[in-house]
C-alpha cells in the first residue's frame, strides 16, 4: 500500500474483549486450547425464537474499569469499544500524556451500533410496542448516542485524547476489517500518526436474534450449544451470533521503531469489492472476494505463496463456505491447498461487524506466537470445502504473512493482508 | 492518471425540490420547506417542525420488488444516484468491472424500517418480523443497495460520523479515486422522520420548540433556538479528471481539492476546541490560502454556543468578515449525513451560476463578525468554497471544493 517510498503502517498495540476469556490474553487462550465459548443465551429468554445459542461475553463494565456515569450513557458496544481500546493503548506502551491529540485519530468499526440499547429503549418507550407515538418521558437521556454510532468514535477518542480524524465505520460484518484499512489510509496520507482503530458489536437482543431467524441465517442447533457453530463441516446450518471488540493502536512505521515500540505486523494491504448482487445472497463462485484478495496482495508486494495463514470468514452458513473457498483458489491458486485457513467464529461466534477486528487480532496473535488457531467442531468436512482448515486442534507454524477477509450482507467483500514489516520490507 | 478528483455528477433529494433544478430554483428564490410534521401527529412532543420531502412517489422511480424491503432514506438515496449518474452522463454497469465504487455516510441508517420491525417484535412477535429487517435499517444499507442498483463492484464503504459524516464519505471516495479507482459514487441520504426517531433526536436537546416555520432554525440570530431537523440529502459522482476527459463527461461542476477532520476534546477539558483546525488543515491540503476561498457554507447549529465557536473559527481563519458566509440549510432543516453533501451541490452551483443562496430568516446577530449572506441571494464570484459539518460527540469536518477551471 504506501509503497517503497510511502508511509508504512503497523500494529503496535491489541486489545481484545471476546467471548470466553478476559482480555487479549483470555482470548488468545481459549482460541489455541481450541475451546468454544458458545452457549444458551442468556441475556433474555430465548426460546420463543428458533435459534437460541450465542457467544457471549462475560463482562463487567465497573470491573473493567468505567466509572458510573460512562456506563450510564454508552450501550453494551460502546462500553466494549473504551475498555478494549484502553487495553490496546496500554499494550502498545504509549503514554497516554505523550499522543499528539492532534495528530491521533479513531476509527471504530460496528455494524449495528447500539443495537441492544436501542431495543430495549424501543421496548419501553412504545410500552411493549403498544404505543405508536412513543413516549419520550421513558427514555434514557442518551438515547440520541444509541441512534447514531459515531458515539463511539467519540467515547474513544475521549478515552484516549484524541483530536485527529474520527469516524465510525458500519459496512455491516466487513466493518471491522474496513476500520483497520480505513485507519492505515489515514496514516499513510499523512492525516494522522497514530490511529487507535478496531470494531466493537453487541447484537445478542431480541430484535438481533428475531432478523436472522427470519431469513435462517443462524443456527438452530440449540440442543449443543457448545458445537453449534460449524465452520466447514459438512452438518453446518448457519452461524452463532457473538459479540465484542478488538481494538489495535495503528503507528506510522518509522515512529514506532524510534521509540521501540513492540511491533505486531504491518497493514501491508487492504481491499473491498462489492459484489453488487444480493444484499444476503453470495454467488459460489467468490469472484468479487478473489479480486479483493488480488488487490490487497498487490498493494501489500506479495505474491500468493507469501501467505503462509488464512484467517477466514468462515461464518458457517451454506452459502459463505463454499463462497470463500471458492475465492481463495481463484486467488491463491495452488497455493490456496497448502496453506493453513481457520475460522475463529467456530469458538467465538459472529459478533457481525466486530468480529473482523477480532480476527486480525487472531492473525497477528498467530504471527506473534508462530500459531494458528484451529476451526473447531469440524469433523466432517463439506466435500466442496477441500482445504486445510486445521481442525479442532491449534497448529505451530511459522507465520509471517496473513491473509484475513469478511464477507458481509450489502455485498462488501474485504481482505487484509497483515505481514512482518521486515518481511514486507524485503520486497 | 492524475489523481484529482472532480465532480461530474449531481443528484439531489431535498425537501425543497426533487431533482438539481427544482432544489436550485427554490434556493435561490429562498422557498423553504418547513413546516409541521405530517408523516405522524407531532402534536405530544415538544418540537413539531421538520423539512420533509413532499410529493416523492418511490414506485414512479423504482421497482415493485424494492420496496417492501427499503426504508423511505434508502429510496431516496436509489434515486439520488440515479439522477447522479444520469446527470453524469454515464451507465455505471457499462463501465469497466470493478470500476465504480460507493461510499455514502449514514446518520441513523433506516430508522422508520427499524421502528416498525421493532413494534412487531414486541406487540406481536419475534416470528412478525421482517425478513428484511436483518439489512434493511443498517447503517449500511444505502452503500449496499446502491452497489447492487448501478452493478458497482468498486471499493465500497460507509462512515458514520454524524453531521459530519457526509464530508467525510466525500473524503474516503477521494481517496479511492486517488488510489486508482475511476469513478465512486458518494454523498449521503438521511430520513428518520418517524416517532421513534423523533424521541431519539429530541433527547440531543439539539431541536428548536419553535412553531414558526419562519422563524424556527435561525443560525446566527440573537433568536437563535435549536435546528429543524430535515430529510434527504444528495449523492455526487465523483471522478478521476482524466477519465472525465477522456469519456466527455457534460460538465465538470468543480474539484474536491482539500479536506480535513478532527474531534473536539471532552466537555470539561482545558483545550480548545478544533473546528479551526480542521479549516486550516482542508486550506493546507487544497493549497490554497484563505484570502482564495469565496464562501464559506456554515454548519450553522442554531445552538448559540456552537453558533458562537463556528464565527470564531471562520473570523480567526479569514478575518473580520472578510469571506461571505451562508447556510441555505435553514430553508430544508438540518439533514443530518445528507446535510454537507447538499451544500457540496449549491456550492458547486454558486460556482457555476456566480450566486450565493441566501440564509433565510436569519438576521445576523451583533455578537458575531461574520458576513452571512441574508435575505436574498447574493451574485458574486465563486471558484472555491468552503463547506463545513459538525457531529454531535464533537465531529469536525472541513472540505474545500475548487471550479475545474483554475
Amino acid at each position: 500500500m504506501g509503497g517503497a517510498h510511502g508511509r508504512r503502517v503497523v500494529i503496535t498495540g491489541v486489545g481484545v474483549t471476546a467471548p470466553g476469556g478476559h482480555g487479549t490474553k483470555g482470548f488468545w487462550k481459549l482460541l489455541t486450547d481450541g475451546r468454544t465459548a458458545t452457549r444458551r443465551i442468556s441475556f433474555f429468554d430465548p426460546s420463543p425464537f428458533r435459534s437460541q445459542v450465542a457467544a457471549e461475553v462475560d463482562f463487567d463494565p465497573e470491573l473493567s474499569g468505567l466509572t458510573p456515569q460512562e456506563i450510564r450513557r454508552m450501550d453494551r458496544a460502546a462500553q466494549f469499544a473504551v475498555v478494549t481500546a484502553r487495553e490496546a493503548v496500554a499494550d502498545s506502551g504509549l503514554e497516554f500524556a505523550a499522543l499528539a491529540p492532534h495528530r491521533t485519530g479513531v476509527t471504530i468499526g460496528s455494524a449495528v451500533g447500539a443495537t441492544m440499547g436501542l431495543d430495549q429503549e424501543y421496548r419501553t418507550v412504545s410500552d411493549g410496542g403498544r404505543l405508536e407515538l412513543v413516549d419520550q418521558a421513558y427514555a434514557v437521556p442518551h438515547l440520541y448516542n444509541y441512534m447514531v454510532p459515531s458515539s463511539f468514535a467519540t467515547e474513544v477518542a475521549w478515552a484516549v485524547g484524541a483530536e485527529g480524524p474520527s469516524t465510525v465505520v458500519s459496512t455491516g460484518c466487513t466493518s471491522g476489517l474496513d476500520a483497520v484499512g480505513y485507519a492505515a489510509d489515514v496514516i499513510r496520507e499523512g492525516s494522522a500518526d497514530v490511529m487507535i482503530a478496531g470494531a466493537a458489536d453487541a447484537p445478542i437482543s431480541p430484535i438481533t436474534v428475531a432478523c436472522f431467524d427470519a431469513i435462517k441465517a443462524t443456527t438452530p442447533r440449540n440442543d449443543d450449544p457448545q458445537h453449534a457453530s460449524r465452520p466447514f463441516d459438512n452438518s453446518r446450518n448457519g452461524f452463532v451470533l457473538g459479540e465484542g471488540s478488538a481494538v489495535f493502536v495503528l503507528e506510522e512505521l518509522e515512529s514506532a521503531r524510534r521509540r521501540g515500540a513492540r511491533i505486531y505486523a504491518e497493514v501491508a494491504g487492504f481491499a473491498t469489492r462489492s459484489n453488487a448482487f444480493h444484499m444476503t445472497g453470495l454467488r459460489p463462485d467468490g469472484k468479487e472476494m478473489a479480486e479483493a484478495i488480488r488487490v490487497a496482495l498487490d498493494e501489500a508486494r506479495l505474491a500468493p505463496q507469501d501467505i503462509d495463514y488464512i484467517n477466514a470468514h468462515g461464518s458457517g452458513t451454506k452459502q459463505n463456505d463454499r463462497h470463500e473457498t471458492a475465492a481463495f483458489k481463484r486467488s491463491l491458486g495452488d497455493h490456496a491447498y497448502r496453506t493453513p485457513v481457520s475460522s475463529i467464529k467456530s469458538m467465538v461466534g459472529h459478533s457481525l461487524g466486530a468480529i473482523g477486528s477480532i480476527e486480525v487480532a487472531a492473525s497477528v496473535l498467530a504471527m506473534a506466537h508462530d500459531v494458528v488457531p484451529p476451526t473447531a467442531n469440524l469433523h466432517n468436512p463439506d466435500p466442496e470445502c477441500d482445504l486445510d482448515y486445521v481442525p479442532l486442534t491449534a497448529r505451530e507454524w511459522k507465520t509471517d504473512a496473513v491473509l484475513s477477509v469478511g464477507s458481509g450482507f450489502g455485498g462488501f467483500q474485504s481482505a487484509i493482508v497483515l505481514a512482518s514489516p521486515d518481511r514486507a520490507g524485503a520486497r | 492518471m492524475s489523481s484529482r478528483a472532480v465532480v461530474t455528477g449531481l443528484g439531489v433529494v431535498a425537501p425543497t425540490g426533487l431533482g438539481l433544478a427544482d432544489y436550485w430554483a427554490a434556493t435561490l428564490a429562498g422557498r423553504g420547506a418547513i413546516g409541521r410534521v405530517t408523516r405522524f401527529d407531532p402534536s405530544p412532543y415538544a418540537s413539531r417542525l421538520a423539512g420533509e420531502i413532499h410529493g416523492f412517489e418511490a414506485g414512479e422511480h423504482l421497482p415493485g420488488r424494492l420496496l417492501p424491503q427499503t426504508d423511505r432514506m434508502t429510496r431516496l438515496a436509489l434515486v439520488g444516484a440515479d439522477w447522479a449518474f444520469a446527470d453524469a452522463g454515464v451507465v455505471p454497469s457499462e463501465l469497466p468491472d470493478y470500476d465504480v465504487g460507493v461510499i455514502t455516510a449514514s446518520h441513523s441508517g433506516g430508522f422508520e424500517f427499524g421502528q416498525n420491525e421493532l413494534r412487531a417484535l414486541w406487540s406481536k412477535g419475534g416470528q412478525y418480523v421482517s425478513a428484511y429487517q436483518s439489512f434493511a435499517w443498517f447503517y449500511a444499507v444505502n452503500s449496499g443497495q446502491i452497489s447492487i442498483r448501478g452493478g458497482l463492484r468498486g471499493p465500497s464503504s460507509v462512515v458514520v460520523s454524524d453531521q459530519a459524516g457526509g464530508l467525510d464519505a466525500v473524503a474516503q471516495a477521494r481517496r479511492q479515486i486517488r488510489k486508482g479507482t475511476s469513478m465512486v459514487i458518494s454523498g449521503a441520504v438521511d430520513a428518520s422522520i418517524c416517532p421513534w426517531g423523533w424521541v431519539a433526536q429530541l433527547t440531543s436537546g439539539r431541536l428548536t420548540t419553535s412553531d414558526d416555520p419562519e422563524r424556527a432554525y435561525l443560525p446566527f440570530d440573537d433568536r437563535a433556538s435549536g435546528h429543524v431537523p430535515g430529510e434527504g440529502g444528495a449523492l455526487l459522482v465523483l471522478e478521476n479528471a482524466e477519465h472525465a476527459l477522456e469519456r466527455g463527461a457534460p460538465q465538470v461542476y468543480g474539484e474536491i481539492a482539500g479536506h480535513a477532520s478532527t474531534v473536539d476534546p471532552r466537555p470539561g477539558s482545558d483545550r480548545a476546541p478544533t473546528l479551526q483546525r480542521a479549516v486550516e488543515l482542508a486550506l493546507a491540503d487544497a493549497g490554497l490560502a484563505p484570502d482564495d476561498i469565496d464562501v464559506v457554507f456554515a454548519d450553522a447549529a442554531a445552538v448559540p454556543d456552537l453558533d458562537r465557536a463556528e464565527a470564531e473559527a471562520i473570523t480567526k481563519v479569514f478575518g473580520v468578515r472578510a469571506v461571505p458566509v451562508t447556510a441555505p440549510k435553514t430553508m430544508t432543516g438540518r439533514l443530518y449525513s445528507g446535510a454537507a453533501p447538499l451544500d457540496l451541490a449549491a456550492a458547486f452551483l454558486s460556482m457555476r451560476d456566480g450566486v450565493i443562496p441566501p440564509t433565510t430568516g436569519s438576521t445576523l446577530s451583533p455578537d458575531y463578525d461574520i458576513d452571512l449572506v441574508t435575505g436574498a441571494p447574493r451574485p458574486h464570484a465563486v471558484r472555491a468554497a468552503l463547506v463545513l459539518a459538525r457531529g454531535q460527540g464533537g465531529f469536525n469536518s472541513a472540505m474545500v471544493v475548487r471550479s475545474a477551471h483554475h
